[in-house]
């Protein structure tokens, strides 16, 4: 492989990696806290149509990011209640936003645009251009470290870069805030929280809030970064990825980047593979995909290490009177 | 103020669901409102096209088959406290065991691959589902989490053999060969004319066994009574000296099997092969139709009969009133989740305080205040 294969590799991963990441730390203050979420595809779907039809009435990207981020974060808050004030049961909750969003996104996506529910092209405007970072022009010429900045850290989309971004925020805001130590604590005991004369509730709501604002990024990054519109189901199951990857990273931030790279690794190692020989095998496509869901299994299973999730978590939290 | 009593049981079996129910109806209709379109026409279009005549019942039935088999997969698990989220990769995966007897089987009556198709589904479905059981069961994972990603991995496997391996040659399109027309089972149209060429078959038949089988079990056999109690306390079971790691391998290879009829009624009884996808989210209309019913078989038949009357119905709208996709059917049916699931917080302490309300003790309580007042 020479320099360019591996370079272009890598630049599809940091890609396919960023709505895995966005999803996969919008799960984890959701279930640090204690509110399992298996509803990120639920948000993210709901979200990407937001953000399309948006951006294709007003051509204007960031309307179409507000309104992405809108709809996810009202999402999470019907979540929320069901979750937190009702008590319902959470993976009920996660699998009837999921649904939800696919019946509605299409329903409405036929009604308003009458295209078999996609949205219309978005025009330039109304999507987010690669952005050229400084120097990297000028850079380009520089062996081997002109490429990799000119090429794969330079040239991607605002959220790309977010989403990186975030990586460092959520692991400050975790272990260096007092928001980020109750998150945790109440997702271990929300007892001692209470105790602490700290409200339960308010905290999970934050936490299902911030759950519903990343998820909404990692929504419009599908419909209004890396495509140019909206298309049935376009998510495809990258909300259950980032599910996977979040158990995988064992609720972690920086781990959480990590796994999410790798399974973007995966991922664009498998569009690359197509029907292409490694040592006269093989390899099928499917394997590759299912690949990151095997993986997760059997770390759950304690066969490679062990996944302990937040031990409050899928528990609504009753005070005692 | 006293502490709520539970509700009566027609209450909490028949009253509550039905709020449930009318609730997401209503929601829905706001939504069909709110684009301009009528929602009454849209519910007339709705049941027209789900029992409109012999033709229309037929498919409604068909549809209702496969939601039975789901509903009851998802309630058989969760009598034992298990949520079995996977019964889409359990049904799909149980194809493979189903095509690969039906098809060597081709040349026999169909009366004799029929029961043989069954037991290959239910050994694959199962399959699928008992190495989730076994993984909370002997290693601590959690049923739901590895559920779905099973889902995920027998699809990717079903494309893998479908496209590799069961593909005929020379064929484009991702399916199976056919099993041989000789081979078929009769669709209930050819005993029933009334039903025409609609693809209810004789699976129907095999889905109320399943519903009168899972009624005997959970509360008329011994092992029904060990998943109920590990399903209302684990703790219990174990001092009883229970094995609870058997009783959740068993419960969810039995809930994989009944998901995994679905493959026998897609494959033996309507497509005569395999192709992709078939299951349809069948797996996911199992949790509305479980939650609706009350994990009950009566309940579970009921209400894989509504929502096989919403899909059929639903299919139909698109042709009454142009505009509208039957995607509002799965929009309904997450909106009976949500309601009936996640937020049944929401009506049912209203409805034990209304209860309360007219209960004997109540005004038994509110004279003896009365008196009290009067005497002081």
């Amino acid at each position: 492989m020479d320099l360019a294969l591996i370079l272009s590799t890598l630049d599809a991963t940091l890609r396919l990696s960023t709505p895995l990441l966005l999803a996969c730390l919008a799960g984890l203050y959701s279930e640090r806290a204690g509110v399992f979420d298996i509803g990120l595809e639920g948000k993210m779907l709901a979200a990407a149509f937001g953000a399309a039809a948006v951006a294709a009435v007003t051509g204007n990207v960031w309307l179409g990011l507000l309104a992405g981020v809108a709809v996810s974060i009202t999402t999470a808050a019907v979540q929320g209640a069901a979750a937190i004030t009702l008590k319902g049961n959470q993976l009920i909750a996660g699998v009837a936003i999921n649904m939800l969003a696919a019946g509605l996104t299409t329903f409405l996506g036929i009604q308003w645009f009458a295209q078999g529910g996609r949205t219309p092209q978005l025009a330039p405007g109304g999507r987010f251009q690669n952005l050229t970072l400084p120097f990297a022009n000028e850079l380009s010429g520089v062996p081997i470290i002109g490429p990799i900045y000119a090429d794969l850290i330079s040239g991607h989309n605002l959220l790309v870069y977010v989403a990186f971004l975030a990586v460092p925020v959520t692991w400050f805001v975790l272990y260096r805030t007092r928001f980020g130590l109750r998150l945790r604590a109440v997702g271990e005991n929300p007892k001692a929280v209470d105790t602490a004369g700290i409200s339960v509730t308010r905290l999970r709501y934050q936490a299902v809030l911030i759950t519903g604002l990343l998820c909404g990024l990692a929504g419009a990054f599908f419909s209004i970064a890396q495509g140019s519109g909206f298309g049935n189901n376009m998510t495809a199951g990258k909300g259950f990825i980032a599910l996977a990857a979040l158990i995988f990273a064992k609720w972690k931030p920086v781990p959480a980047m990590l796994t999410c790279l790798l399974f973007g690794f995966l991922d664009a190692l498998q569009i690359r593979l197509q029907n292409t020989d490694i040592l006269g095998v093989q390899i099928p496509v499917q394997a590759i995909q299912a690949l990151p869901y095997v993986l997760t299994v059997v770390l759950l299973a304690g066969f490679i290490g062990k996944a302990v999730g937040p031990k409050a978590g899928g528990v609504p939290y009753t005070k005692e009177r | 103020m006293s502490a709520l009593r539970p509700l009566p049981r027609w209450a909490d079996i028949l009253l509550l669901p039905i709020i449930n129910l009318v609730l997401a109806f209503v929601i829905s209709g706001l939504v069909v409102l709110a684009i301009g379109q009528n929602p009454l026409a849209a519910l007339e279009a709705i049941v027209g096209g789900a029992f409109g005549s012999g033709y229309n019942i037929g498919y409604t039935l068909y549809y209702s088959t496969n939601f039975i088999f789901t509903g009851l997969a998802v309630a058989v698990a969760a009598h034992a406290g298990l949520f079995n989220i996977g019964g889409n990769g359990q049904a799909y995966i149980a194809g493979l065991g189903v095509i690969l007897v039906a098809l060597p089987l081709q040349f026999l009556p169909w009366w004799v691959t029929f029961p043989i198709a069954i037991l290959a589904g239910a050994a694959v479905g199962g399959f699928w589902a008992f190495i989730p059981g076994w993984l909370q069961a002997k290693r601590g994972s959690h049923v739901v989490i590895t559920t779905i990603m099973f889902n995920f991995i027998a699809a990717a496997i079903m494309v893998y053999m479908v496209v590799n391996v069961l593909k005929p040659a020379g064929v484009l399109a991702p399916e199976s060969a056919m099993i041989d027309p000789a081979g078929r089972m009769p669709k209930l149209g050819t005993f029933i004319p009334w039903f025409r060429n609609t693809d209810v078959n004789f699976t129907l038949l095999l889905a109320l066994l399943c519903l009168v089988g899972v009624y005997v079990l959970v509360w008329h056999t011994r092992f029904g009574y060990t998943m109920r109690a590990l399903g209302h306390n684990p703790t219990a079971t174990t001092y009883a000296g229970i094995s609870n790691s058997r009783t959740i391998m068993i419960v969810m290879t039995l809930s994989g099997a009944l998901a995994g009829m679905v493959a026998v009624n897609q494959i033996v009884g309507v497509q005569y092969r395999l192709v992709l996808d078939y299951v349809a989210d069948a797996g996911f209309v199992g949790i509305a139709v479980a939650l609706m019913g009350r994990n009950h078989p009566i309940g579970i038949l009921f209400a894989a009969l509504l929502f096989g009357a919403l899909y059929q119905g639903g299919n139909e709208l698109q042709y009454v009133i142009p505009g509208l996709s039957k995607e509002m059917v799965v929009v309904i049916q997450a909106l009976v989740i949500l309601f009936t699931g996640a937020m049944e917080g929401m009506f049912r302490p209203g409805l034990q305080r209304a209860f309360m309300l007219f209960s004997p003790a109540q005004k038994a309580e509110a004279e003896a205040r009365n008196v009290a007042k009067s005497e002081s």
